[in-house]
């Protein structure tokens, strides 16, 4: 099933514009993915058609606005493969849900404890836990990576021991585009008793996790890197782990039943949901997931495995460019860097070619100290970027290697 | 010449070129003449923390006026920071605080000016005048 890409782009209303007097070629999409008609119209419709309270009004607007809610749950449920509808836990995004998982694990982490963090963690997935440390006493220690970008498992296996409690894994890498044996380590993980986090940010919009099947305690995404909108994103975590963790914030939505003495604590999944949520923001993931899945993930990734394999193939071919992580296992992101050129000087010049890219450390510092890089240049391709934008992004690359060397 | 003059001079020189790579190529050749800074000062503590490339400056007083001094691991941004230091480099404290730089816009080179960008351009601009109103305040006492 070949996919449509000239149909694809005309859904996507932001790709038609211009940046500096040129067509833009979007290629940063690790950092946020383009929205298409479907899920904007969905947000639209939701705030002219139905926009009310959920689940606490007898109204009828605020009743199709709860069914409505909760049906995006279900197609979460359903992607993903999870058992019990609540099990998912619609947060603001992945770092909202590392930091309710960090932070219910304070009660639970004990002095000499340990936690496992892979040398390629994005910083939203390092931060909490070393808070999280100082809060217990337990300490963090590093999945060392190899030269290609890869984790180095046999380290992974000898830092395991009857101490590890916890175990932090990107599914992919957004710095290097990695794809991490997850599977293997949540099983070498549960030998050891310990529970494993797998964050999916940048995993979702290229592949379709089956959670149920990975076996996984904790997993996270945010819903702005798979065509829906900021500022919503799913935390699947396994039943009794989700009954073992204290609620995270306190609030409305989130009780059984308020009085000064005592609070009870609403079931899941409201127990981790205090507030009103960001109910536009959940309807739409649930249309970006059914705009995703009517491409189908199969064909998406045939698609965008050509499109890395051509981009690669292209860059290599210029003088003095080296590409970080060589995993035979990656998805369609590609961190360069021209020999003796700033990333920023680059992402400057392309810039103004029209072109989005990504450059700096991509909030993954230890990634490009371990390289003893300053940073790099990230182009990250969608399924709805073309074989022409990756000949201007060639082109671009070239022009900004004559200009600044 | 004032700062105000040397500005204009600045914004003469870049209307001479029409589309921006020649301007970018211009910003790149005046990076590449940036008067360097005395790697004894390129450290930690005259870092102006951006968020992408790495921009340290360095200020002096000699004879009433300040020199500024300064490098950066990126290109442009060393160009702009030359812009900067033709501009302000040899002025009175006073004729620096008050300073604007709007030229940066008239020039074409906006984009760098703006606060999102990240490039440690606004905070270099604000540690340049920070500069001149500690020396102003020295002079002061
Ligand atoms: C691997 C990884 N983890 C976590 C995050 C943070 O996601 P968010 O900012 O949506 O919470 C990102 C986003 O760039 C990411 O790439």
């Amino acid at each position: 099933m070949a996919l449509d890409v000239a149909q694809i782009r005309d859904d996507f209303p932001i790709l038609k514009r211009t940046v500096n007097g040129k067509p833009l070629v979007y290629l940063d999409n690790a950092a946020t993915s383009q929205k298409p008609q479907q899920v904007i119209d969905c947000i639209v419709d939701y705030y002219s058609r139905y926009n009310a309270n959920i689940h606490r009004g007898v109204h009828t607007l605020s009743q199709e606005a709860t069914e409505a809610y909760e049906s995006a749950r279900k197609k979460v449920q359903a992607h993903f493969n999870i058992g019990h509808s609540h099990e998912v836990i619609l947060t603001s995004g992945t770092t909202h849900g590392i930091n309710l998982v960090a932070s219910g694990f304070t009660s639970i982490m004990k002095q000499g404890d340990e936690i496992l963090v892979s040398a390629m963690e994005h910083h939203s997935n390092i931060v909490p836990w070393q808070m999280l440390c100082e809060r217990t006493g337990a300490q963090m220690k590093v999945i060392p990576m190899l030269e290609d970008g890869t984790l180095d498992m046999e380290a992974y296996q000898a830092l395991l021991s009857q101490s590890t409690k916890l175990v932090f894994v990107n599914h992919i890498s957004n710095a290097l585009g990695t794809i991490n044996p997850i599977a293997q380590m949540i099983d070498r993980a549960h030998e050891y008793g310990a529970a494993v986090l797998v964050d999916g940010a940048q995993a979702c919009s290229h592949i379709k996790p089956d959670l149920r099947e990975l076996d996984v305690d904790f997993y996270v995404t945010s819903a702005h890197k798979l065509c829906g909108p900021t500022g919503i994103g799913m935390l699947y975590g396994k039943e009794e782990w989700l009954k073992r963790l204290p609620p995270y914030q306190g609030g409305g939505e989130m009780i059984a039943e308020v009085t000064f003495e005592k609070t009870t604590y609403a079931d899941l999944p409201h127990k981790f949901e205090a507030g009103t949520p960001n109910i536009a923001g959940g309807i739409a993931f649930g249309a970006a997931l059914d705009y995703l899945n009517g491409i189908g993930f199969e064909a998406i990734a045939e698609y965008e495995a050509g499109l890395l394999e051509y981009a690669t193939e292209e860059l290599l071919k210029i003088p003095g460019l080296r590409i970080y992580g060589s995993s035979s296992e990656r998805t369609s992101v590609i961190s360069f860097n021209l020999e003796d050129i700033h990333p920023y000087d680059v992402g400057t010049i392309l810039d103004k070619l029209g072109i989005a890219v990504r450059t700096g450390h991509h909030c993954a510092q230890p990634v490009m100290d371990f390289y003893r890089i300053p940073g790099t240049v990230r182009a990250s391709f969608a399924f709805y970027n073309t074989r022409e934008e990756v000949d201007k992004l060639v082109e671009g690359v070239k022009k900004a290697q004559m200009m600044l060397s | 010449m004032s700062i105000a003059e040397l500005q204009e001079e600045l914004i003469d020189e870049f209307a001479l070129f029409d589309d921006w790579m020649e301007k970018y190529e211009h910003l790149i050749e005046l990076g590449k003449s940036l008067p360097l800074i005395d790697p004894a000062f390129k450290t930690e503590e005259h870092i102006i923390k951006g968020c992408q490339s790495r921009v340290w400056l360095h200020a002096t007083l000699d004879k009433e006026k300040v020199i500024f001094t300064a490098d950066s691991d990126a290109i442009i941004t060393k160009g702009i920071i030359a812009v900067l230091i033709r501009v302000f480099s040899g002025h009175s404290p006073e004729e620096i605080a008050e300073a604007d730089t709007d030229f940066i816009d008239t020039i074409g080179l906006k984009e760098h000016l703006s606060p999102t960008r990240a490039n440690g351009l606004v905070s270099m601009i604000k540690q340049m005048k920070l500069y001149a109103l500690a020396f102003q305040a020295q002079q002061k006492n």
